[in-house]
């Protein structure tokens, strides 16, 4: 793998399937009665957060104390970034202090790319602006390859906020590279410029992106980076897009509905749905630790000395 | 390239260390197999049918992988990770005679790392090492309790196990 992960294009589809494969054997680890391994002993991770966020936050430091790195998390609200430090000057200073891995978050695109640019430190992208979110796109590939066993030749429908969504970037471009047939769904406002780029079928209808689904991926309405009004009410959004029991009736019949987290219920999903039998959503949670591991032992580490 | 065992030497070796396991352990229902990734595990899984045959008795086999408790895995800041396969104790190792099984003992850096594996998943009684060739040259101090052979050799060859379940064959070859 390259030294870094900023988005799917560092990725070729063996290596995405080599961290697949890699996160099966990391899931067992946490089964065990001590969920610790002493691969990273010695590596120092920082977990620089400049973006709210519980899961992908936790997840990493779990991945990383279950293979013994030593970690530390910046957190912004408490941090010299309050006083007007730029996040060059952060990185700089934090570089100074060798860690062998960044893990950031930032609000802005591209952010990570700069990082890696300046700092000898690995540097994994946990999501960055409306760029992309690599890991999440892999926990969700594992997920899908659990419960169909393959991605290749699976129609997955993407359905909500496409152009804030860094989620939908990375898994349209992961999922396209396995195969799988990648459908999105959004109002005219929220579809980005140029998304059939990413290889992906566009539709307004979410009943015909959902008809025979394999995988139904429910995107976020993220209010805090809607400025402006891009459609009508939250209801009527919730009417014309919304995941309710009856569309999931359209898809297969083994259908997974996934989401990235967090939701909000009555927005873009319904919470029957949410809940349902259908629903793999916590699944995604606990899947997020093993491939966040699988991604920090094939980055940091090295080559067999032999 | 010499091959210093063939399927049937194999076959037969295996049987006698079956033998000298049930000679040496009275009560067996406290012992259980561990195979170490990748071919000890199927080494594990034909002693313990072998042991079935003899006498019908079941011992539980695992297998475990121990890439991740290598002590090399960190030393080099580029180039590609060693595949990591999956770990299977599917029973409880506490007070249990454990047998380690693997193909070669070289420097015992490998039985370093199982050991190190083994005791976080529990305080087994015992651990024992059965190993079908010991190629000598260790850099630890560690030594098997049944061996199937003994195979000098100089540190420039490499000793090859291949395996029906992995390779499609049964030999062990060294290389120059």
């Amino acid at each position: 793998m390259k030294k870094d992960l900023l988005e799917i294009a560092d990725l070729s589809s063996d290596e995405i399937y080599q961290v697949l494969d890699t996160a099966e054997a990391m899931r067992e680890i946490g089964e065990r009665p001590i969920k610790k391994v002493p691969t990273m002993r010695g590596k120092t991770v920082v977990n620089l957060f400049y973006e709210p966020s519980t899961r992908t936050r936790t997840s990493f430091e779990i991945a990383e104390k279950r293979l013994s790195a030593d970690t530390l998390n910046v957190a912004v609200a408490s941090s010299s970034v309050l006083k007007g430090e730029t996040l060059f000057d952060t990185a700089k200073n934090i570089e100074a202090m060798a860690p062998d891995v960044i893990v950031l978050r930032h609000p802005s695109s591209g952010a990570c790319h700069m990082l890696a640019r300046i700092c000898r430190s690995r540097i994994i992208n946990a999501g960055d602006g409306m760029h992309e979110h690599p890991t999440q796109a892999l926990l969700d590939a594992f997920t899908i390859r659990q419960h169909k066993k393959r991605v290749d030749g699976l129609k997955v429908a993407i359905v909500g906020d496409l152009l804030h969504s860094r989620v939908m970037r990375s898994n349209a471009l992961l999922l396209t590279m396995l195969g799988a047939d990648v459908w999105v769904s959004a109002p005219p406002t929220l579809v980005p410029s140029g998304i059939d780029r990413l290889g992906v079928k566009v539709s307004t209808s979410v009943d015909e992106v959902v008809e025979g689904a394999d995988v139904i991926m429910m995107l976020r309405i993220q209010h805090e980076r809607m400025q402006g009004a891009f459609f009508p009410s939250l209801r009527e959004y919730f009417n014309v897009f919304g995941m309710t029991a009856e569309r999931v009736g359209r898809a297969k019949p083994d259908v997974i509905i996934m989401h990235p987290g967090p939701m909000n219920r009555g927005v873009e999903i319904a919470s029957d749905v949410a809940d349902g039998p259908y629903s793999v959503i916590l699944e995604q949670v606990a899947n997020g630790v093993a491939v966040r591991m699988a991604v920090l032992y094939l980055l940091a580490g090295g080559a067999e000395a032999d | 390239m010499p091959i210093v065992m063939d399927a049937d030497r194999i076959a037969r070796t295996l049987t006698r260390i079956a033998h000298e396991i049930l000679e040496r352990n009275r009560v067996l229902d406290e012992l259980a197999f561990v195979g170490i990734r990748s071919r000890g595990f199927p080494l594990a899984r034909r002693l313990a049918r072998i042991i079935h045959e003899i006498n019908g008795h079941d011992v539980p086999t695992g297998a475990l992988d121990v890439t991740l408790y290598r002590d090399d895995l960190m030393r080099k800041s580029v180039g590609t990770q060693p595949v990591i396969q999956s770990t299977e104790i599917a029973f409880s190792i506490d007070d249990k005679h454990i047998l380690l099984v693997d193909d070669v003992l070289y420097t015992g850096r490998t039985i370093r790392s199982a050991l190190d594996a083994l005791v976080e998943f529990g305080r087994p009684r015992s651990i024992q090492l059965v190993v079908l060739v010991d190629r000598g040259h260790r850099e630890l101090p560690i030594k098997a309790d049944y061996v199937g052979k003994n195979l000098p050799t100089s540190p420039t060859q490499s000793v090859q196990v291949y395996l029906a379940e992995i390779d499609g064959r049964d030999e062990v070859e060294i290389r120059e």
